[in-house]
């Protein structure tokens, strides 16, 4: 069996300079030996080293602390420790009475390879190899931000240009393999990589932390019960709207409260944007191409937003589709919106939820039948319900009672078509509903709810 | 001189990472074609003898001038061809 060990020190370190007995005593044992240092190849004095000038050494052994022994066994890594601590030194080296006169322990100090900005720097030049992307070179004065627009990148507004690091910083935001195929993006049923849409995510102004939730909502678009192609091509107004449930709401930041559905927030908009940007780049789906949207809806730049549960009485509408108590989730509705709910003079469930059934009466057309719709309740109008004690069922079926007309078989609203949330700001009595598809159920598209992973 | 940026290609690669120009019409029926002069000497013999062939033929011709061949045409020149023509000839050199 080959041992063979590799160090990695620095002049500025008084760490590392201090263990100069302990490399020449490395060095007299005889033990094969290679030294790297980050910033004076004149250091260390007392062995010979090598420069990492560039920090690729460094880098590739993925050092964070100076000064690193590495222990190799027939080329395997079995062992590594950073700083100075005896008893670990000797167990590793197997020599004994190291550095004798040293104190025992010093901690180390930061590797010049992690220091700020370098990591992702010194990813892109040397870890973006396994991105698997095609690489699109730009002329010497070509704008990033105009190249993107120019190749078709953009859904209107300025992309953030997605460079290998930004593209390698993203995709640290999960766990998942880059190469992972999350299912096939309509209309061109392209196979959609964790990679893939880490690079959208980048362009819709995404932080790598929100990655997790993009990937759960492209994985509700591409599941088939939503029909994303449908969603996609029809001349109806939709979009996806992607309702966020979970502590991941509040990890990221995202508002539940005040212009909840407006703009000002960046999770909201950067992941609703993201989710598009998939479709519109890795499935092809273009305005006046596959995308025939007679008017379309101006949430189809981005249309994402969490719901207020610390606010509410009623459980997350995550847990009442099927998620896990506690978990984060995602559920991906198509719709389109903002169709106000107003009353300022209802003081009880009975009276408030008549004027939710007249907005609904005259949705669209009176004449619509079986039709999916969220109902996002705001606080003042939840407090109403609340007080009166309405869960969440109780309101869908005063609702459904109050929307039976004699005359019609089929029922105004689609059984399992109804989603409630609860979201907003604390002042205003202002309900919103953000209707769905003409195509509901199983013949147009079913709302989908995904945990959000790591 | 500042590095050539290279980005990462976020679409699903079905079409070339080159830019295609635009593909040629099939035919300049029912088309305006724009003839645009960019100030550069014996530019606007070429041109008038286009214009000549293209009125032959029945093809309805509009002219337009940059100020200067030196520097790029203004934005108001831009728009107008772009939204009075299909396709724009220029005279690029003497």
């Amino acid at each position: 069996m080959t041992k063979q060990f590799t160090l990695v020190v620095k002049r500025d370190c008084p760490t590392c300079t201090l263990l100069e007995p302990v490399y020449a005593e490395l060095a007299a044992s005889g033990l094969a030996l290679d030294v790297w240092t980050q910033d004076d190849p004149a250091f260390p004095e007392s062995v010979s080293g090598a420069l990492d000038e560039e920090l690729e050494r460094s880098f590739r052994l993925g050092v964070e602390i100076v000064p690193t022994l590495i222990r190799r066994e027939d080329g395997e890594e079995t062992g590594r420790t950073w700083g100075w601590d005896r008893a670990e030194w000797e167990r590793l080296t197997g020599l004994e009475g190291l550095g004798a006169g040293l104190p025992p322990f010093r901690p180390g100090c930061g590797a010049k390879n992690v220091e700020p900005g370098m990591p992702e720097a010194l990813a892109a030049r040397f870890g973006s190899a396994h991105l698997k992307s095609r690489r699109v070179p730009l002329a010497p004065l070509e704008d990033e931000v105009e190249a993107a627009y120019d190749r078709g990148w953009s859904d209107g507004l300025p992309v953030v240009p997605p460079t290998e690091a930004r593209v390698l910083a993203m995709l640290d935001g999960t766990t998942r393999d880059p190469g992972e195929v999350l299912g096939l993006a309509p209309p061109n049923l392209q196979p959609c990589t964790v990679e893939k849409v880490a690079v959208n995510a980048v362009m819709a102004g995404c932080k790598p932390e929100y990655l997790p939730v993009v990937l759960a909502a492209v994985e509700a678009a591409l599941d088939d019960a939503f029909c994303m192609h449908g969603v996609l091509a029809t001349t109806y107004y939709i979009g996806p709207i992607v309702i966020v449930n979970g502590p991941v709401r509040r990890a990221v930041g995202m508002n539940a409260k005040g212009n909840v559905l407006g703009q000002g927030n960046r999770a909201n908009a950067t992941v609703g944007r993201a989710l598009q940007l998939v479709v519109r780049n890795v499935g092809g789906g273009k305005p006046q191409g596959v995308d025939r949207a007679a008017l379309g809806n101006p949430g189809k730049y981005t249309f994402c937003f969490p719901e207020d549960e610390e606010g509410s009485a009623w459980p997350p509408l995550s847990e009442s589709r099927g998620a896990g108590k506690g978990a984060s989730a995602v559920t991906l509705f198509a719709g389109y919106g903002v169709m106000g709910v107003v009353d300022q003079d209802s003081r009880t469930p009975e009276a408030l939820v008549e004027t939710f059934a007249d907005v609904f009466r005259g949705l669209e057309n009176r004449n619509r039948r079986n039709i999916d719709a969220v109902v996002v309740v705001s606080p003042e109008h939840d407090r109403v319900f609340r007080d009166g004690g309405w869960s969440r069922e109780d309101l869908e079926a005063a609702l459904r009672t109050a929307l039976d007309e004699p005359g019609h078989e089929t029922p105004k609203l689609r059984e399992g078509g109804l989603l409630i949330v609860r979201a907003g700001g604390g002042a205003g009595m202002f309900s919103a509903i953000l209707p769905g598809w003409a195509a509901t159920g199983p013949v147009g598209s079913i709302p989908v709810t995904k945990e959000v992973g790591t | 001189m500042r590095n050539t940026p290279v980005l990462v290609d976020p679409t699903g690669e079905v079409e070339p990472a080159r830019r295609e120009p635009l593909a040629r019409p099939a035919s300049l029926d029912g088309r305006t074609v724009a003839l645009l002069d960019i100030s550069k000497a014996r530019g606007d013999i070429f041109l008038d003898r286009l214009h000549m062939r293209l009125d032959e033929r029945g093809i309805e011709v509009k002219r337009y001038m940059k100020p200067t061949f030196a520097r790029i045409a203004p934005v108001a020149v831009k728009q107008q061809i772009a939204s009075e023509a299909a396709l724009v000839v220029e005279g690029l050199a003497d």
